[in-house]
């Protein structure tokens, strides 16, 4: 799939930093910016074309609700109401009428075109200063029509990153598990969609348990543990190929697997008579690699962005802590002293955090500490809750969460949440049946 | 003199008063703490601690071989109860010798995935330690862990993840 999509990135104007808007991610989004997204223009012509193979009445109209939705979730923009606009989409592509824009309040505008070229999908769109009268960035691509939505998720990282100055995280995917059926006959999927919920597809069939399903750095690969034929271990899927291998040849369970920053290794617990350590396998040469060697529990390793660190989960003081240690095994340092048991860790891309999952006095907590385990931060509390996942600018997490069974036996579910890293809009992730362990993509398209 | 007889008399009933009044005392002690007992068992289930004693869940590999054994939150130590039991399928598996086992280790869903899992092998290998400390062969049994994917009981209460800690030793052949 992924060799299908051509993208033509083709600079109209070449963006400056003029200094206008501006939206501070770092603090809780109070005051989101409000924005107006106009529906892209479309000719007849390429109205009905499209209408033709993507079944879709006005194609313009739906990647600026993709757009919107995007902006909306973020939490840190406010979308306006189209019912309000003054302007006609294709006039204001041309040159916005500021003041009408100014009427309603927007700050920033997004217009733009679509245009069937050659059975291609052309969109431009430009982003304004409403308060400055002023143009801040133009871009016209070029891709298959299918990739629609992509388009609409590629336009909203280019303005995230002309607004907040950070990358965006929006042409992204999450896989993740989806569940079905009773909680003591639970029947699990790999699941894989967009980071908006669209183009859910399920991977696998359920035929067998599979759990904890994470990319590799280009978003291709996936491993994850599964129990086929009632063996617990760690596989290798190639998302296109549907290709899937086992990975090494351990005498045990093999699970908790992460890829490393590099995409070349695997690592991962393996579990022998009562005892789990941390292993690294290669996946060119196949060479395993022992990296802790401690009679109690160590799972959980996650890689520092340089490759240089692990962070793992053991229990050799006696609970579940969060320790660091050299990505050779030495070093090995307790970083979690606050009160109850830590899990889960893992390693933000930016490489200054690590997210966690905490539990204290019957609840559990999603929560950040920096790699030193100083100024640890909680951001959500709740019944039941794990598995952080970081977008890939390393400002918003994923996670799962579960919800009680009640003396009738009912009221479980499993579904999937964000959360900022501010603490700040959380948010359930809508998925088509019920969801855990999810894992972020890295940016498609960069 | 008809003062003290009076006063023996009433010595003596008083003594007897207070004997009674003892005795009921304690009757009543033993009441209570009688009903306390019924109460408490009643309101946690069968649980001493945190570790499930009932009998709901448990499964026999044959007459008098319960087939699973039970644990405290976060630990793998296997409880007087759980070595008897455990005494009893190794004496069963000796009888039985052409027999193999999976020993089957589990968690409650109060514990992130990747730890349960370690930890339910962590179970069945201190129930498979002790079976082979009593003369079954390794070679007769296999581990697996499910942590805490595969509960017996749905519920979230106490009792419910008392019943779900626990090690189930599974006919292989």
């Amino acid at each position: 799939m992924r060799n299908l999509i051509i993208l033509f990135l083709i600079f109209i104007i070449p963006t400056k930093a003029l200094g206008l808007i501006e939206v501070d991610i770092t603090r809780g989004n109070l005051n989101p910016l409000p924005i107006a997204v106009s529906p892209l223009s479309i000719d007849d012509e390429s109205k009905k074309s499209f209408e033709k193979t993507l079944k879709k009445k006005d194609i313009g109209s739906e990647i600026s609700k993709v757009i919107e939705k995007n902006l909306k979730t973020s939490g840190l923009f406010n979308p306006l109401d189209k019912n309000a606009f003054l302007q006609a989409p294709d006039i204001a592509h041309l040159k916005p009428r500021f003041e009408d824009w100014n009427l309603i309040k927007a700050q920033a505008l997004i217009t733009g075109k679509v245009k069937n070229v050659d059975d291609k999908l052309r969109v431009e769109f430009r982003l304004w200063d409403v308060l400055a009268g002023k143009e801040m960035m133009a871009l016209a691509f070029t891709t298959v029509p299918n990739n629609w939505r992509r388009v609409g998720h590629i336009i909203t990282d280019k303005v995230y990153e002309r607004l907040t100055g950070e990358k965006g995280y929006f042409d992204t995917r999450i896989i993740y598990v989806a569940e079905e059926g009773p909680k003591t006959k639970r029947i699990k999927k790999l699941a894989i969609m967009d980071q908006d919920g669209a183009n859910n597809k399920f991977l696998t069939l359920g035929n067998e348990l599979v759990l904890t399903p994470r990319f590799n750095p280009t978003s291709q690969m996936v491993t994850y543990l599964s129990y086929f034929r009632n063996l617990p271990r760690v596989y290798l899927l190639d998302i296109e190929t549907g290709i899937q291998e086992v990975v090494g040849d351990f005498p045990g369970m093999t699970f908790a697997p992460r890829f490393s920053p590099d995409g070349k290794k695997i690592i991962m617990s393996f579990a022998k008579d009562g005892n789990s350590d941390i292993y690294t396998m290669d996946l060119e040469n196949r060479i395993v690699e022992k990296i802790t060697n401690h009679p109690s529990i160590d799972t959980s390793p996650s890689y520092s962005p340089d490759g240089k660190f692990i962070c793992f989960n053991s229990d050799r003081s006696g609970y579940q802590q969060i320790y660091v240690m050299k990505s050779d095994g030495s070093n090995v340092k307790r970083i979690s002293f606050g009160n109850g048991l830590y899990g889960t860790p893992v390693w933000s891309p930016r490489g200054d955090l690590i997210a966690f999952t905490k539990l204290h006095k019957g609840k559990f907590y999603i929560g950040v500490m920096r790699t030193d385990g100083s100024g640890e931060r909680l951001l959500t509390e709740n019944f039941y809750q794990e598995a952080p996942s970081w977008s890939p600018n390393g400002r918003v997490l994923i996670f799962y969460r579960e919800t009680k069974t009640d003396d009738k036996g009912e009221g479980f579910s499993a579904k999937l949440w964000s959360i900022d890293l501010t603490g700040y809009n959380e948010r359930l992730v809508d998925t088509p049946t019920d969801a855990s362990d999810p894992s972020w993509s890295s940016l498609l398209s960069n | 003199m008809k003062k003290l007889v009076l006063r023996n008399i009433d010595q003596g009933a008083l003594m007897k008063l207070n004997k009674i009044l003892k005795n009921t005392f304690l009757v009543l002690l033993a009441c209570l703490v009688l009903s306390a007992c019924a109460t408490s068992k009643k309101s946690t289930g069968q649980m001493q601690g945190d570790v499930y004693t009932g009998t709901d869940t448990v499964e026999y590999l044959a007459s008098g071989v319960p087939d699973r054994v039970f644990f405290a939150t976060n630990e793998s130590v296997l409880t007087t109860a759980s070595r008897e039991t455990l005494r009893k399928q190794a004496a069963w598996l000796r009888k039985n010798s052409d027999i193999t086992i999976v020993l089957e280790g589990h968690a409650d869903e109060r514990g992130t995935r990747e730890y349960n899992l370690a930890l339910g092998e962590r179970r069945a290998n201190a129930a498979k330690d002790y079976l082979m400390t009593y003369g079954i062969s390794s070679n007769r049994i296999s581990v697996l862990s499910y942590g805490k994917e595969r509960p017996v009981d749905s519920g979230s209460n106490p009792l419910a993840w008392s019943k779900n800690r626990r090690s189930v030793t599974v006919k292989a052949n």
